[in-house]
Protein backbone atom coordinates (compact mmCIF):
# COMPACT_ATOMS: atom_id res chain seq x y z
CA UNK A 1 0.00 0.00 0.00
CA UNK A 2 3.17 2.60 1.21
CA UNK A 3 4.80 1.43 -2.35
CA UNK A 4 1.62 2.09 -4.73
CA UNK A 5 0.63 5.44 -2.77
CA UNK A 6 4.42 6.70 -3.74
CA UNK A 7 4.37 5.43 -7.10
CA UNK A 8 0.74 7.32 -7.90
CA UNK A 9 2.16 10.11 -5.99
CA UNK A 10 5.55 10.52 -8.31
CA UNK A 11 3.17 9.71 -10.97
CA UNK A 12 1.14 12.88 -10.08
CA UNK A 13 3.68 15.52 -9.71
CA UNK A 14 5.64 14.08 -12.62
CA UNK A 15 2.31 15.31 -14.93
CA UNK A 16 2.18 18.30 -13.03
CA UNK A 17 5.64 19.19 -14.00
CA UNK A 18 4.79 18.29 -17.50
CA UNK A 19 2.32 20.65 -17.11
CA UNK A 20 4.56 23.20 -15.93
CA UNK A 21 6.90 22.72 -18.89
CA UNK A 22 4.38 22.51 -21.00
CA UNK A 23 3.36 26.51 -19.98
CA UNK A 24 6.88 27.78 -20.54
CA UNK A 25 7.28 25.90 -23.86
CA UNK A 26 4.14 26.49 -25.60
CA UNK A 27 4.24 29.21 -27.59
CA UNK A 28 0.47 31.53 -27.79
CA UNK A 29 -2.21 31.28 -24.39
CA UNK A 30 -4.69 28.34 -26.54
CA UNK A 31 -1.34 25.82 -26.43
CA UNK A 32 -0.71 26.84 -23.13
CA UNK A 33 -4.01 25.98 -21.84
CA UNK A 34 -3.64 22.87 -23.30
CA UNK A 35 -0.87 21.75 -21.73
CA UNK A 36 -1.97 22.91 -18.26
CA UNK A 37 -5.50 21.62 -18.45
CA UNK A 38 -5.07 18.06 -19.48
CA UNK A 39 -1.69 17.25 -17.42
CA UNK A 40 -2.67 19.61 -14.03
CA UNK A 41 -6.59 17.37 -14.05
CA UNK A 42 -4.42 13.50 -14.63
CA UNK A 43 -1.99 14.60 -12.26
CA UNK A 44 -4.54 16.01 -9.39
CA UNK A 45 -6.23 12.46 -10.40
CA UNK A 46 -3.27 10.67 -9.37
CA UNK A 47 -2.37 12.64 -6.87
CA UNK A 48 -5.46 11.49 -5.16
CA UNK A 49 -5.51 8.52 -5.94
CA UNK A 50 -2.29 8.41 -4.11
CA UNK A 51 -3.18 9.56 -0.99
CA UNK A 52 -6.41 6.98 -1.63
CA UNK A 53 -3.58 4.52 -1.52
CA UNK A 54 -2.01 6.00 2.09
CA UNK A 55 -5.10 6.90 4.11
CA UNK A 56 -8.00 4.38 2.94
CA UNK A 57 -10.52 5.71 5.02
CA UNK A 58 -10.56 8.81 3.07
CA UNK A 59 -12.03 7.48 -0.26
CA UNK A 60 -15.45 9.09 -0.32
CA UNK A 61 -14.22 12.20 0.49
CA UNK A 62 -11.26 11.48 -2.75
CA UNK A 63 -13.62 10.44 -4.99
CA UNK A 64 -15.78 13.62 -4.49
CA UNK A 65 -12.66 16.12 -5.05
CA UNK A 66 -12.14 13.91 -8.00
CA UNK A 67 -15.06 14.21 -10.04
CA UNK A 68 -15.22 17.98 -8.59
CA UNK A 69 -11.68 18.73 -10.56
CA UNK A 70 -12.98 16.69 -13.75
CA UNK A 71 -15.93 18.41 -14.24
CA UNK A 72 -14.65 22.08 -13.10
CA UNK A 73 -11.36 21.94 -15.01
CA UNK A 74 -12.25 21.89 -18.22
CA UNK A 75 -14.78 24.18 -17.73
CA UNK A 76 -12.32 26.69 -16.31
CA UNK A 77 -9.86 26.18 -19.13
CA UNK A 78 -12.25 26.09 -21.78
CA UNK A 79 -13.70 29.57 -20.12
CA UNK A 80 -10.52 31.00 -20.39
CA UNK A 81 -9.88 30.47 -23.62
CA UNK A 82 -13.36 31.29 -24.57
CA UNK A 83 -12.51 35.01 -23.31
CA UNK A 84 -8.94 34.88 -25.21
CA UNK A 85 -11.13 34.06 -28.27
CA UNK A 86 -13.72 36.96 -27.78
CA UNK A 87 -10.98 39.50 -26.97
CA UNK A 88 -9.00 38.56 -30.35
CA UNK A 89 -6.13 36.92 -28.99
CA UNK A 90 -4.50 35.40 -32.54
CA UNK A 91 -3.87 31.57 -33.16
CA UNK A 92 -0.07 31.12 -33.08
CA UNK A 93 1.31 29.98 -36.65
CA UNK A 94 4.49 28.42 -37.07
CA UNK A 95 5.17 30.64 -40.34
CA UNK A 96 4.57 34.07 -39.01
CA UNK A 97 7.31 32.97 -36.31
CA UNK A 98 9.99 31.77 -39.32
CA UNK A 99 9.56 34.81 -41.38
CA UNK B 1 -43.62 8.72 -14.21
CA UNK B 2 -43.87 12.25 -15.20
CA UNK B 3 -40.88 14.42 -16.31
CA UNK B 4 -40.58 16.65 -12.75
CA UNK B 5 -41.36 14.67 -10.61
CA UNK B 6 -38.07 11.94 -12.34
CA UNK B 7 -35.86 15.06 -11.93
CA UNK B 8 -36.98 15.44 -8.42
CA UNK B 9 -36.44 11.81 -7.74
CA UNK B 10 -32.72 12.50 -9.67
CA UNK B 11 -32.02 15.10 -7.59
CA UNK B 12 -32.84 13.15 -4.50
CA UNK B 13 -30.23 10.32 -5.51
CA UNK B 14 -27.97 12.75 -6.20
CA UNK B 15 -27.62 14.74 -2.62
CA UNK B 16 -28.29 11.57 -0.89
CA UNK B 17 -25.34 9.93 -2.75
CA UNK B 18 -23.44 13.09 -2.39
CA UNK B 19 -23.98 13.58 1.66
CA UNK B 20 -22.97 9.48 1.88
CA UNK B 21 -19.63 10.68 0.40
CA UNK B 22 -19.14 13.31 2.41
CA UNK B 23 -19.80 11.71 5.75
CA UNK B 24 -18.08 8.58 4.60
CA UNK B 25 -20.36 6.30 6.89
CA UNK B 26 -23.15 3.90 6.79
CA UNK B 27 -24.16 4.74 10.61
CA UNK B 28 -28.14 4.45 10.65
CA UNK B 29 -28.03 8.56 12.12
CA UNK B 30 -26.18 9.80 9.51
CA UNK B 31 -28.43 7.64 6.75
CA UNK B 32 -31.65 9.19 8.20
CA UNK B 33 -30.07 13.12 8.22
CA UNK B 34 -29.08 12.20 4.87
CA UNK B 35 -32.46 11.60 3.62
CA UNK B 36 -33.62 14.33 5.66
CA UNK B 37 -31.33 16.71 3.70
CA UNK B 38 -31.35 15.21 0.49
CA UNK B 39 -35.31 15.97 0.57
CA UNK B 40 -35.06 19.03 1.60
CA UNK B 41 -32.72 19.85 -1.14
CA UNK B 42 -34.55 17.52 -3.84
CA UNK B 43 -37.89 19.73 -2.72
CA UNK B 44 -36.33 23.07 -2.59
CA UNK B 45 -34.30 22.64 -6.01
CA UNK B 46 -37.56 21.10 -7.39
CA UNK B 47 -38.51 22.29 -11.04
CA UNK B 48 -35.64 25.19 -10.58
CA UNK B 49 -32.76 22.74 -12.48
CA UNK B 50 -33.61 23.61 -16.08
CA UNK B 51 -30.15 21.91 -16.79
CA UNK B 52 -31.06 18.44 -15.53
CA UNK B 53 -33.56 18.49 -18.97
CA UNK B 54 -30.95 16.90 -20.92
CA UNK B 55 -30.52 13.67 -19.14
CA UNK B 56 -31.96 10.76 -20.09
CA UNK B 57 -33.48 8.43 -17.41
CA UNK B 58 -33.86 5.36 -19.04
CA UNK B 59 -33.01 1.43 -18.34
CA UNK B 60 -29.35 1.54 -19.73
CA UNK B 61 -28.16 5.19 -18.57
CA UNK B 62 -26.29 3.98 -15.72
CA UNK B 63 -23.97 1.65 -17.71
CA UNK B 64 -23.64 4.22 -20.47
CA UNK B 65 -22.28 6.54 -17.82
CA UNK B 66 -19.82 3.68 -16.34
CA UNK B 67 -18.73 3.38 -20.08
CA UNK B 68 -18.37 7.11 -20.97
CA UNK B 69 -16.15 7.76 -17.30
CA UNK B 70 -13.91 4.76 -18.71
CA UNK B 71 -13.16 5.90 -22.21
CA UNK B 72 -12.82 9.55 -20.81
CA UNK B 73 -10.28 7.90 -18.24
CA UNK B 74 -8.67 6.38 -21.37
CA UNK B 75 -9.17 9.80 -23.41
CA UNK B 76 -7.35 11.47 -20.70
CA UNK B 77 -4.33 9.26 -20.32
CA UNK B 78 -3.87 9.33 -24.25
CA UNK B 79 -3.84 13.24 -23.69
CA UNK B 80 -1.83 13.59 -21.13
CA UNK B 81 1.05 10.79 -23.18
CA UNK B 82 0.66 12.55 -25.92
CA UNK B 83 0.97 16.30 -24.68
CA UNK B 84 4.29 14.99 -22.92
CA UNK B 85 5.63 13.95 -26.43
CA UNK B 86 4.89 17.22 -28.04
CA UNK B 87 6.38 19.28 -24.49
CA UNK B 88 9.42 17.17 -24.39
CA UNK B 89 9.98 17.00 -28.20
CA UNK B 90 12.91 19.94 -29.28
CA UNK B 91 11.11 20.93 -32.36
CA UNK B 92 7.43 21.23 -31.03
CA UNK B 93 5.53 19.27 -32.93
CA UNK B 94 2.51 21.12 -33.13
CA UNK B 95 0.05 22.98 -36.23
CA UNK B 96 -2.42 24.36 -34.16
CA UNK B 97 -5.96 25.41 -35.85
CA UNK B 98 -9.85 26.64 -34.77
CA UNK B 99 -12.09 24.36 -36.14
CA UNK B 100 -16.02 23.86 -36.19
CA UNK B 101 -17.41 20.43 -35.29
CA UNK B 102 -21.43 19.99 -35.54
CA UNK B 103 -23.17 18.19 -32.31
CA UNK B 104 -26.12 16.03 -32.76
CA UNK B 105 -26.41 16.69 -28.76
CA UNK B 106 -29.56 18.84 -28.65
CA UNK B 107 -29.96 19.85 -24.29
CA UNK B 108 -27.67 22.60 -22.59
CA UNK B 109 -26.32 19.59 -20.07
CA UNK B 110 -25.40 17.43 -23.15
CA UNK B 111 -23.40 19.76 -25.05
CA UNK B 112 -21.64 20.98 -21.53
CA UNK B 113 -20.72 17.40 -21.20
CA UNK B 114 -19.19 17.01 -24.72
CA UNK B 115 -17.18 20.35 -24.02
CA UNK B 116 -15.83 19.02 -21.22
CA UNK B 117 -14.85 15.78 -22.85
CA UNK B 118 -13.46 17.33 -25.60
CA UNK B 119 -11.00 19.39 -23.66
CA UNK B 120 -9.72 16.54 -21.98
CA UNK B 121 -8.99 14.18 -25.11
CA UNK B 122 -5.64 14.52 -27.10
CA UNK B 123 -5.02 17.79 -28.36
CA UNK B 124 -8.26 19.34 -28.61
CA UNK B 125 -9.95 22.12 -26.74
CA UNK B 126 -13.11 23.53 -26.81
CA UNK B 127 -12.94 27.39 -27.07
CA UNK B 128 -16.75 28.36 -27.78
CA UNK B 129 -20.48 27.34 -28.26
CA UNK B 130 -22.18 28.73 -31.37
CA UNK B 131 -25.66 27.41 -31.87
CA UNK B 132 -25.02 23.92 -32.84
CA UNK B 133 -21.17 23.79 -33.61
CA UNK B 134 -18.27 24.01 -31.32
CA UNK B 135 -14.72 26.07 -31.80
CA UNK B 136 -12.24 24.05 -30.94
CA UNK B 137 -8.74 24.66 -30.93
CA UNK B 138 -7.07 21.74 -32.78
CA UNK B 139 -3.20 21.33 -31.28
CA UNK B 140 -2.31 19.44 -34.65
CA UNK B 141 -4.49 19.68 -37.49
CA UNK B 142 -3.80 17.69 -40.75
CA UNK B 143 -3.44 20.00 -43.50
CA UNK B 144 -7.00 20.21 -45.33
CA UNK B 145 -9.14 19.12 -42.58
CA UNK B 146 -13.05 19.99 -43.25
CA UNK B 147 -15.98 20.14 -40.70
CA UNK B 148 -16.94 16.36 -41.24
CA UNK B 149 -13.75 14.98 -41.00
CA UNK B 150 -12.66 16.85 -37.73
CA UNK B 151 -16.44 16.27 -36.38
CA UNK B 152 -15.97 12.63 -37.34
CA UNK B 153 -12.12 12.84 -35.11
CA UNK B 154 -13.21 14.74 -32.22
CA UNK B 155 -16.53 14.30 -31.68
CA UNK B 156 -18.30 11.01 -32.52
CA UNK B 157 -16.79 8.72 -30.05
CA UNK B 158 -17.65 10.39 -26.98
CA UNK B 159 -21.31 11.37 -28.69
CA UNK B 160 -21.82 8.10 -29.22
CA UNK B 161 -21.36 7.50 -25.16
CA UNK B 162 -23.11 10.51 -24.33
CA UNK B 163 -26.59 9.51 -26.31
CA UNK B 164 -26.76 6.64 -23.91
CA UNK B 165 -27.77 9.11 -21.00
CA UNK B 166 -27.93 12.78 -22.37
CA UNK B 167 -30.00 14.29 -24.97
Amino acid sequence: MKLLSDIFLIIGALFCLLGALGLLRMPDVYNRIQAGAKAVTLGSLALLLGVGFAHPDWWPKLLVVGLFILLTNPIGSSTLARAFHRSGVPLWHKQRDES
Amino acid sequence: MHPQLQHTAFSFVFAFVFWLLLVGSLDPQELVAGILVATAVAALSSGRQPILAGIRLRAGAPLAFITYLGSLLVALLRANLDMARRVLSPALPIRPVLVRINTSLRSDLGRLVLANSITLTPGTLTVDVEGDALLVHWIDCPPGTDIATATQTIASGFERHLRGFLQ
